[in-house]
């Protein structure tokens, strides 16, 4: 039990870490806009994969690794992170057993929810962006997740 | 579907419920923000935090530098060769200018003495190369590897051989954030280097264009005209090339011109950027109150200068947040007219 909790741990980190890096990674100018939130979606697998481990606090510390590597408003995007993972918790047991492209139009909420809220806060500190623009991510980032899904689930059942 | 860790009991009933957990962890979030933006309480913190995501941005950056070490070492001989006369020929005619560049300077610096004005002189640089991390495609900053180690310090100016880049925003020990002109919580202030209008050039978002919106349909500006610093915010130098007018619309029934600008350094090409030190003009402006009717952030930017007294310890004489200096928020240079001429010293 302890051990798996462990490795479990480690998945975690590992996955984290990637998806820091992806948050930050230079992409060709064409696509830049449409960078996935690929730690966001994480935020929520973990939530609804490993609840114990991956809780509130987990959520609020990716939020707030994006703000420093960012240089955002710091707690900006703690607070949007924070938000999607108490959405996703409080109906994990839902969530979970929804089918895949039921779970995806769920994600694509809690997305929406999210990008509404960095918007909304941007709004409250200065002159936002207001481009369409903004919520390409949204859709890319649902597109992925029934490939992440996929493959996280397959990297847990065979590691078990 | 996702697969449901053996680890995974029920929440519920461990530890406090998650409503509460969220209330609290949301509360903070606010006090975070609040302090971060009212009173930049969080500078330190920052700075830490900064300095312990720097691995990432290492990693993030290993593998661009592996790839330009290995067409560094395997470009052929006759390229280095025609690469080499051609820094030769470039590196002749800078020479050349700089004989008259250097008897200029101690002519200005001659008729500055008559003047009792100091300023632009005693100047010292480094050269910052720019981190390839994207860090948000709407906002125009960028990372340098240069950091408060290197003696960088918060508002300090950034160039490159073209012209003025931006300032520096925020600093941690091994990197430091720069804004860009462009970026449309940035304002310069400007003058039209063959009448010496003064003005303020504002980032639009767009890393073409800024925009002078303080400009009056009466004001002598066409396009083609070269726009320099002018140096009255006391964080960039005076006389440094900063955009070139492209376009002048003029309505006559409104009170101000359609004036927009290309920048001249190369915001998205340029891989190193100079990190400028200069002695601010040490007389203090005249006034340090500003009258009311100036634009509050102008207001602050003017009185800047006056505070950063010693240029000898650059760290230190950056009093202003970063709202303050050129940093004006649009909406705030949008408030009453020329904001250029708040920050002009009235005659003693």
């Amino acid at each position: 039990m302890s051990s798996d909790g462990r490795s479990n741990g480690l998945r975690i980190t590992l996955t984290t870490i990637v998806a820091l890096i992806v948050a930050i990674v230079p992409l060709p100018e064409a696509i830049r806009s449409a960078r996935p939130h690929l730690l966001l979606l994480l935020v929520i697998y973990w939530s609804l994969s490993a609840p114990r481990i991956a809780g509130l606090m987990f959520a609020w510390l990716c939020g707030l690794a994006i703000d420093v590597l960012k240089g955002t408003l710091l707690g900006q995007h703690a607070a949007a992170f924070l938000l999607v993972a108490y959405l996703t918790h409080k109906f994990q047991l839902r969530i979970r057993i929804f089918p895949i492209y039921h779970q995806t139009l769920t994600v694509f909420m809690l997305l929406a929810v999210y990008e509404f809220v960095v918007f909304w806060l941007d709004g409250i500190i200065g002159p936002a962006v207001t481009t369409w623009l903004r919520w390409l991510p949204v859709l890319t980032s649902a597109a992925l997740w029934p490939l992440l899904v996929a493959v996280l689930d397959t990297w847990n059942r065979g590691r078990r | 579907m996702v697969t449901l860790s053996s680890d995974s009991r029920p929440i519920i009933g461990r530890g406090p419920p998650l409503g509460l957990r969220f209330f609290f962890l949301a509360v903070f979030s606010i006090v975070v923000m609040v302090l971060d933006h009212r009173g930049g309480y969080l500078e330190t913190t920052r700075s830490w935090l900064q300095t312990a995501v720097n691995p990432l941005y290492a990693v993030v950056q290993a593998p661009f530098q592996a790839w330009d070490w290995l067409t560094g070492s395997f470009t052929d001989r006759a390229q280095l060769r025609a690469e080499n006369t051609r820094l030769n020929d470039e590196l002749r005619e800078a020479r050349v200018k700089l004989l008259r560049f250097d008897a200029l300077s101690e002519e200005n610096r001659r008729l500055r003495a008559i003047r009792n004005a100091s300023q632009g002189i005693g100047e010292r640089t480094l050269i910052a190369e720019i981190v390839r991390v994207d860090v948000d495609p709407y906002r125009h900053r960028v990372r340098i590897n240069k950091g408060s180690d290197d003696g960088v310090f918060k508002g300090q100016p950034v160039l490159d051989a073209f012209g003025i880049v931006g300032q520096v925003t925020r600093v941690d020990r091994v990197g430091s954030e720069i804004i860009l002109i462009s970026d449309n919580e940035h304002a310069i202030p400007v003058q039209v280097n063959r009448n010496g209008i003064r003005s303020i050039a504002v980032g639009t978002g767009d890393i073409h264009r800024l925009s002078l919106p303080f400009l009056t349909i009466e004001s002598d500006v066409k396009p083609d005209d070269l726009l320099v610093s002018s140096g009255l915010d006391g964080i960039f130098p005076a006389g440094y090339p900063v955009a070139r007018i492209t376009k002048v619309e003029r309505d006559p029934s409104e009170t101000f011109a359609v004036v927009e600008a290309k920048p001249l350094a190369q915001l998205d090409r340029s891989r190193e950027v100079l990190l400028l030190w200069f002695e601010k003009s040490t007389e203090k402006p005249a006034t340090v109150d500003k009258p009311a009717a100036a634009p509050a952030s102008s207001a602050r930017a003017t009185n800047a200068p006056a505070e950063g007294a010693s240029p000898a310890a650059p760290a230190a004489s950056q009093p202003a947040p970063p709202a303050a200096g050129a940093t004006t928020p649009a909406s705030a240079a949008s408030a009453p007219a020329p904001a250029a001429t708040p920050t002009q010293p009235p005659p003693q």
